[in-house]
C-alpha cells in the first residue's frame, strides 16, 4: 500500500512539473480510465461528425465547395483515427472502442445530434462547431498525456481549413441574397446554444473538471473556454452582419468579456442522455457502415493471408 | 469469428535528407496495406515522401522501469561534452 502511494507521489510530482506522460510509464489507474473514456469519446465525435456534413456532399452548391467538403470530412476521419490509435496506446483495442459507441455505452459530442437542415449548416458548422472544437482541442495540445497531445498537435494545423472553409460559406451567403442572409441567419440561431453546450456542463456541476485538471489533462475549465470561445466569435458575427440569437449578450468593460444568457441545460441533457433530434439515426447510420463493411475487413485479411502464402511458396521455390 | 486487423507502426520521412519520424500508429490487413493506409491518413498534406510501417508487436522498447540502469551512467561523464575543457580565449577555431 505504501508503495501504491509512492507512486502516485512520484506521478503527481511528474505531473506538477510539467512533464509528459507516456504509453509504458506508471499511472494511476483512474488516469488511465478517464484518458480512455476522454479520448474515445472525442474519436467517437469526430466519426460521427462527418455524418451531419456528409448529407451535403452531393448537395454543395459548387465543385469548389464540394471538393472543400470532402476534404474536411475526410480529415474528420483521420482524427478519429489518430485518437483509436492514441486510446490503444493505454491497453484499450480498438474493437471494444467502436463497440461501446454502438451500444451507446460510449458518449460522443452532442452537438452531433442536431441534423443539418439547409447549406448553411454547413457554414455554421465549420465556423461555429470546429471553432469550438478548435479552443478545446488548442489547450489539449498541452495535455498531459504525450499520445493524445501529439494527437492534438495534428489535428490542430489541419482543422484551421475546417473553421475558414465553414466561415467563407456564411460571408458568401450574407452577402447574397435577402433569402441567402436569411438562411444564414437561421443556421446560426439553430447552431449558437449547441455550440455553447459543447464546451460541457457548467464548472460547478461538472464532475471531471477538477481532477481532470490537477492531472493536467486539461488545462482550462470548461466555462473558460467557452467564454473564451464567445469573446473570439461575437465579432466575428458582427463582420458577417447576422445576430446571436441572445438577447443578454453584451460587452461587459469590468469584466473585459462578453456577458451571456442562460444556457438551456435541460436540452444538453436530454441529447446527451439519447433524446436529441438525431441520436439514433447517428448511432444507427454508424451500426450500418460497420456492419455492411465486415466483408471488406474479412476480405482484406482473407487477401493478406492469400498473398503471404503465395510469397512463401515463390521463396521456397527460388 | 471477429478478428482486428493489426496495428502497425508509421514512420514518416518529411523529406530527403531527414530522418523517418514515427507519426503515430494504425490497422491494416498487412504491410502494403498499411502503407496504402499510411497514405491516406498521414500525409494528406504532402508531409511525406518516404513512408516506413513496422507492425506493433514487433517492436521491443526498453521499460520505463529501466531508465536509471541506462541512462543514469552517462549523466556523470561531464568530460564527453566540449565545455568540459578549459581553453584560453585567445584560441580560435577550436
Amino acid at each position: 500500500m505504501e508503495k501504491l502511494h509512492d507512486l502516485q507521489e512520484i506521478f503527481q510530482a511528474r505531473i506538477d512539473a510539467d512533464e509528459k506522460i507516456e504509453p509504458k510509464d506508471w499511472m494511476p489507474d483512474a488516469y488511465r480510465k478517464t484518458l480512455i473514456r476522454q479520448i474515445a469519446q472525442h474519436a467517437h465525435s469526430e466519426i460521427v461528425g462527418m455524418l451531419p456534413e456528409g448529407n451535403w456532399i452531393s448537395r454543395a452548391p459548387s465543385l469548389r465547395r464540394k471538393v472543400a467538403l470532402l476534404a474536411k470530412v475526410q480529415d474528420e476521419a483521420g482524427h478519429g483515427l489518430y485518437l483509436y490509435s492514441a486510446a490503444e496506446t493505454l491497453g484499450v483495442d480498438r474493437e471494444t472502442l467502436i463497440d461501446e459507441l454502438h451500444t451507446g455505452k460510449a458518449k460522443y459530442s452532442s452537438i452531433f445530434n442536431y441534423p443539418t437542415l439547409s447549406w448553411a449548416d454547413i457554414g455554421a458548422i465549420g465556423w461555429l462547431v470546429d471553432g469550438a472544437a478548435i479552443m478545446n482541442q488548442v489547450m489539449l495540445t498541452r495535455t498531459s498525456y504525450g499520445p493524445y497531445a501529439r494527437a492534438m498537435v495534428r489535428i490542430c494545423k489541419e482543422e484551421s481549413f475546417h473553421q475558414r472553409q465553414g466561415y467563407e460559406i456564411l460571408l458568401t451567403l450574407c452577402r447574397g441574397s435577402e433569402a441567402q442572409k436569411a438562411m444564414a441567419q437561421d443556421a446560426l440561431n439553430r447552431w449558437w446554444w449547441p455550440s455553447l453546450m459543447m464546451f460541457g456542463p457548467s464548472d460547478k456541476d461538472s464532475q471531471h473538471t477538477e481532477q481532470s485538471m490537477r492531472w493536467r489533462i486539461k488545462r482550462k475549465t470548461n466555462d473558460e473556454i467557452r467564454q473564451q470561445f464567445v469573446d473570439a466569435t461575437v465579432p466575428q458575427a458582427e463582420f458577417l452582419g447576422i445576430t446571436i440569437p441572445d438577447p443578454d449578450l453584451q460587452w461587459n468593460e469590468s469584466r473585459g468579456h462578453y456577458d451571456f444568457g442562460p444556457i438551456n441545460w435541460d436540452e444538453f441533457w436530454q441529447v446527451v442522455n439519447g433524446n436529441g433530434p438525431c441520436n439514433r439515426e447517428r448511432i444507427r447510420a454508424r451500426v450500418k457502415a460497420h456492419e455492411e463493411g465486415a466483408w471488406v475487413r474479412e476480405a482484406a485479411l482473407a487477401y493478406a493471408e492469400k498473398r503471404k502464402a503465395r510469397n512463401a511458396a515463390a521463396t521456397k521455390v527460388a | 469469428m471477429k478478428k482486428d486487423w493489426p496495428l502497425w507502426e508509421v514512420f514518416i520521412r518529411s523529406k530527403n535528407g531527414l530522418s523517418h519520424k514515427h507519426v503515430g500508429s494504425l490497422h491494416a490487413a498487412d504491410a502494403e496495406m498499411a502503407i496504402e493506409n499510411a497514405r491516406d491518413v498521414y500525409t494528406r498534406r504532402n508531409e511525406g515522401i518516404s513512408i516506413w510501417v513496422v507492425e506493433s508487436s514487433n517492436i521491443t522498447a526498453s521499460s520505463p522501469n529501466q531508465t536509471e540502469a541506462l541512462f543514469d551512467p552517462a549523466n556523470d561523464k561531464v568530460y564527453r561534452h566540449p565545455t568540459f575543457y578549459d581553453l584560453p580565449d585567445e584560441v580560435k577555431h577550436i
